[in-house]
Order: structure tokens, then C-alpha cells, then sequence
């Protein structure tokens, strides 16, 4: 007890604290990454959703057509194809504009 | 000595934070350089997010086939640049406005 309380500039005496620490630690960062991740894949699913829908589903009727669901499937696989062209696109401008910021203030 | 001055002029600049001996300031600068860096990323996937969404309604006009035409294929890929185009465009005409009145 007196070492996790005790003061702060000095290294704590016991050698299973700090690794309890650092578990606790990495259990924190390991689930703020996983709750990233997952609102990251929910946006993806709603927006696929919403545009697949107003494509493919012109015309509601009581059930999915087959030529429906086929529109559905290859949209899904477009949408995440325009996702990655999109994400690659940006992320390569934006190294290129920081290799411009980097070059200017040179 | 110097390692002490440094964790209080830590503490005070964490306002957030109040000063707490169990949460050692090396800690909290690692755990905060790791928020800023998830919320970073997390920024730019929505941002992704966005874009995304706006040029599908822009460039892919037709009927989802099996694979992207390379037009198709290249107006997203000019939507996402004349977007971020058009965004720094506007902030330096903003900027040019700003400093003529």
C-alpha cells in the first residue's frame, strides 16, 4: 500500500505493482480501441444500408426480389471498395501535404 | 530534483486531472498521448466516413455492377482531392477577405 501511495518521484518498491499497473493499463487502451473499432464498422454498416437501400430498392414491395438482392450484394461490395479507394486517396494527400509543410518551412 | 519539477509542472498542466499520487504524471502524459491519438484517427475515419458517402452520390450513378468502371473508379478518387481542394480554397479566400476590410 505505502508504495502505490507513496511519493510520486520514486520508483514503486514492489516489482508486482507496476506490472499490475500496466496490465490495467493495457486493458484500458485494448478496449478503447475495440470501442473505436466497432463504432468505426457500425458508421459502415449504416451508411451501406442507407445507400444500398435507396439504390437497390426502388420500389418496396412485399418481400426482396432476387435481382434485389443481388443489386444489395454487389452494392455492399462496391460501397467498401469506394470506402478503401476513398481512405487510400485521403491518407495519401494528406502525406503529401505534410511532406509540402515539412519542405516550406525549410 | 529535476524529475520532480517536472511532474509539478506536469500536473498543472493537466487541469482535468487533479493531482493524484497513484496516477503518476508519466502515466497520465502516455495516457493522454494515446487518447489524442485514437481521437485523431477516429476524426479522420469519419471524415473517410464522409467523403465516402458524398462521392458514392456524386460518381456511381448506375446500378451496382461487379466491379467499378475506371471512370467511376477515378471520380472518386478526383472527388476526394478537389474536395480537399476545395477546402483549402475557401479558407484562403476567407483568409484574402478577412484581410482586405
Amino acid at each position: 500500500m505505502s508504495s502505490f501511495f507513496g511519493g510520486s518521484s520514486s520508483q514503486p518498491s514492489s516489482p508486482s505493482s507496476p506490472a499490475d499497473a500496466a496490465a490495467r493499463k493495457e486493458a484500458v487502451m485494448n478496449s478503447i480501441r475495440g470501442e473505436l473499432a466497432l463504432a468505426n464498422a457500425q458508421e459502415l454498416i449504416n451508411k451501406t444500408n442507407d445507400k444500398c437501400f435507396a439504390k437497390c430498392v426502388t420500389k418496396p414491395s412485399t418481400s426482396l426480389s432476387s435481382s434485389e438482392e443481388t443489386c444489395l450484394v454487389r452494392c455492399l461490395d462496391r460501397y467498401m471498395e469506394a470506402f478503401n479507394i476513398v481512405s487510400r486517396t485521403y491518407t495519401t494527400r494528406l502525406a503529401r501535404e505534410r511532406l509540402d509543410v515539412q519542405s516550406d518551412s525549410l | 530534483m529535476a524529475e520532480q519539477f517536472d511532474e509539478a509542472t506536469q500536473v498543472r498542466t493537466l487541469p482535468f486531472y487533479p493531482p493524484n499520487p497513484t496516477n503518476r504524471p508519466d502515466r497520465q502524459r502516455e495516457l493522454q498521448g494515446f487518447m489524442e491519438r485514437e481521437q485523431a484517427q477516429a476524426r479522420m475515419q469519419q471524415s473517410i466516413h464522409n467523403f465516402t458517402s458524398m462521392c458514392w452520390d456524386k460518381c456511381i450513378t448506375g446500378t451496382p455492377s461487379t466491379r467499378f468502371s475506371s471512370s467511376e473508379q477515378n471520380c472518386l478518387q478526383n472527388c476526394v482531392e478537389r474536395f480537399l481542394d476545395t477546402s483549402l480554397f475557401m479558407i484562403r479566400k476567407i483568409e484574402e477577405q478577412r484581410g482586405a476590410s
